[in-house]
């Protein structure tokens, strides 16, 4: 209900500050907020995303977190136990990826328009370098690589929903989990007619980590041999706090 | 309550971090065994990537043997001569220890090791301890009056190096000791154990320890090899996670007050018998985890 009333207002205000100079953009949107901060309390979020095309169409959204090199291994059984016998490195692997759309993509864009854009997780090029396998064999890695990512949440299953109010205001909002890797993420907005893109906007969504965890994280990496000797004192600390508190008892 | 835990990278609920530390707290106030070997298989079950397990494990295992550690130095059970003299093979076992860890790690092999270790420790261990723990129930049935010797010779008194430890009443090889030390050493480093579970038998079948003082020896000389361990994880491999640390810390310590008290119900062999089978179903589950077929045979590495 909350997200309900936050929505309407967002569009309602957007409407009226955006209806006039919306007829000379084919597409304008804005994201509720562009940094996503993980504090403590974080267990995922949502981020409002909202806009208006100029004319009736469809809209598909792309949220991509920021590349990074991922190593991937394959196991097989060695004497009956399962070991992991090969690996592959792939260069540039986004960290998270989701979509949203106004219809199902199969209906908004053939496959051609799909690929070039790299709409929906079948169509991402996450290549490994031929030299190191073949075609066949490449994609079983591929495809091993998207369930891995799908499983712990950052590649979301399906597809979400984009939602019009009447035909020229959309909003869908941006799921992000728990685990959501930090960065700068590119958000893609496509505006599409008869199956072609009209028009397509890019814009930055910062996720960082904010207050005590970001000081942590950035102390155990910058100075980790301090880290580790304030680690063993608070144990320490904690072990004889422990053993006074419970002497009498 | 969901706390993000800022070195794991993941959000956990607040209360099963402290269930958890409760849990095998009390186990280990129970058996009188440190946990690590029960707790780090838990965190890598809930998520936690195991390397993050390993170290933050380390850590916590300063605290408990702190605690428990004093409680045995008021009545005098340190051997301390003996405790300094693991403590050199612990640190140079725990050194390499890590320094291997690390090479694991980058090769894709840690999960295995970690685990065909966890295997192969737990199912030795616990099937030597269910046995002479039915022996002694077995025994005490029959009620035999027979006097054991205070200790016997073996080749191990033929090694050089002669030390003298007057707390233990023992005058044996400098080796030994080093060497129990060193295993230790390197198994606390892998597995993310305080290692009390091979130090303490070794102590009492190896160096011949008698048991007043093998506990508080071996709870001394792990605070200082967990300790390195804690450091050398934060220092090279940054996976020591204070906030988790502190948080299974705090469930540990109170459970562990509870264990002890339902422990001095319970008849010594009991004990041992229950603590076998416990570690015997730790690892026959770790043993069925790799005889299964995964679900997915593809896993994510570590990216360098």
């Amino acid at each position: 209900m909350k997200w309900r009333a936050a929505t309407v207002a967002c569009m309602a205000g957007f409407a009226f500050a955006f209806a006039a100079p919306a007829r000379g953009e084919p597409l304008v949107w804005d994201l509720s907020s562009d940094l996503v901060a993980i504090t403590t309390g974080f267990a995922g979020t949502e981020v409002l995303l909202f806009g208006a095309v100029d004319e009736p169409g469809d809209v598909v959204v792309i949220v991509r977190g920021p590349e990074r090199p991922a190593v991937l291994h394959r196991k097989s059984r060695v004497l009956g136990i399962w070991v992991n016998a090969a690996t592959m490195t792939f260069e540039r692997v986004p960290s998270f990826y989701a979509v949203t759309s106004s219809r199902n993509l199969d209906l908004v864009a053939d496959r051609r328009v799909r690929a070039r854009h790299e709409m929906g997780v079948e169509y991402l090029r996450l290549d490994l370098p031929p030299a190191k396998a073949s075609p066949n064999l490449a994609l079983e890695w591929r495809n091993g690589l998207v369930r891995n990512f799908a499983r712990s949440g950052l590649y979301p299953h399906g597809v979400g929903r984009v939602t019009f109010l009447g035909d020229r205001l959309f909003h869908t909002r941006i799921k992000l989990p728990a685990n959501v890797p930090t960065g700068i993420y590119q958000v893609q907005v496509f505006s599409l007619r008869g199956g072609r893109v009209v028009s397509g906007v890019t814009r930055s969504l910062t996720v960082s980590k904010i207050g005590t965890e970001a000081d942590i994280f950035d102390f155990a990496y910058r100075h980790s041999a301090l880290y580790g000797l304030i680690a063993i004192a608070l144990a320490l600390m904690a072990g004889w706090l422990a053993h006074m508190a419970f002497r009498k008892a | 309550m969901q706390i993000y835990l800022p070195i794991a990278e993941m959000s956990v609920n607040v209360f099963l971090l402290l269930g958890m530390g409760g849990m095998v707290g009390f186990l280990s106030g129970l058996f009188g065994v440190g946990g690590g070997f029960l707790m780090t298989p838990l965190l890598i079950f809930i998520g936690v990537p195991p390397a993050v397990a390993v170290g933050t494990e380390a850590n916590q295992i300063v605290a408990s043997s702190v605690s428990g550690v004093l409680a045995h130095w008021r009545r005098g059970n340190v051997d301390i001569k003996m405790g300094l003299v693991l403590l050199v093979g612990g640190i140079a076992g725990s050194t390499i220890g890590v320094v291997v860890f690390v090479f694991l790690r980058e090769l894709g092999q840690i999960d295995l090791v970690i685990s065909l270790s966890y295997v192969a420790f737990l199912g030795t261990i616990g099937t030597l301890m269910l046995y002479e723990s039915l022996r002694a129930m077995r025994r005490r049935k029959a009620a035999t009056g027979q006097r054991r010797k205070l200790h016997q010779h073996t080749w191990v008194h033929g090694l050089p190096l002669k030390m003298r430890f007057r707390r233990s009443k023992l005058y044996i090889s400098a080796l030994m000791p080093l060497a129990v030390g060193f295993v230790v050493g390197v198994l606390a480093a892998i597995m993310g154990v305080g290692g009390g579970f091979v130090m303490v038998p070794a102590m009492i079948y190896l160096l011949g320890m008698p048991t007043s003082v093998v506990i508080g020896t071996s709870l001394f000389q792990i605070i200082f090899v967990t300790a390195n361990v804690t450091f050398l994880q934060a220092y090279a491999n940054q996976t020591v996670d204070v906030v988790l640390a502190l948080l299974l810390l705090s469930g540990a310590v109170i459970g562990a007050q509870f264990g002890a008290k339902a422990g001095a119900r319970l008849r010594g062999e009991q004990l041992r018998g229950l603590l076998a089978l416990m570690v015997l179903a730790v690892c026959g589950k770790l043993f069925f985890d790799l005889l299964t077929t995964p679900i997915d045979l593809y896993s994510l590495g570590i990216a360098r």
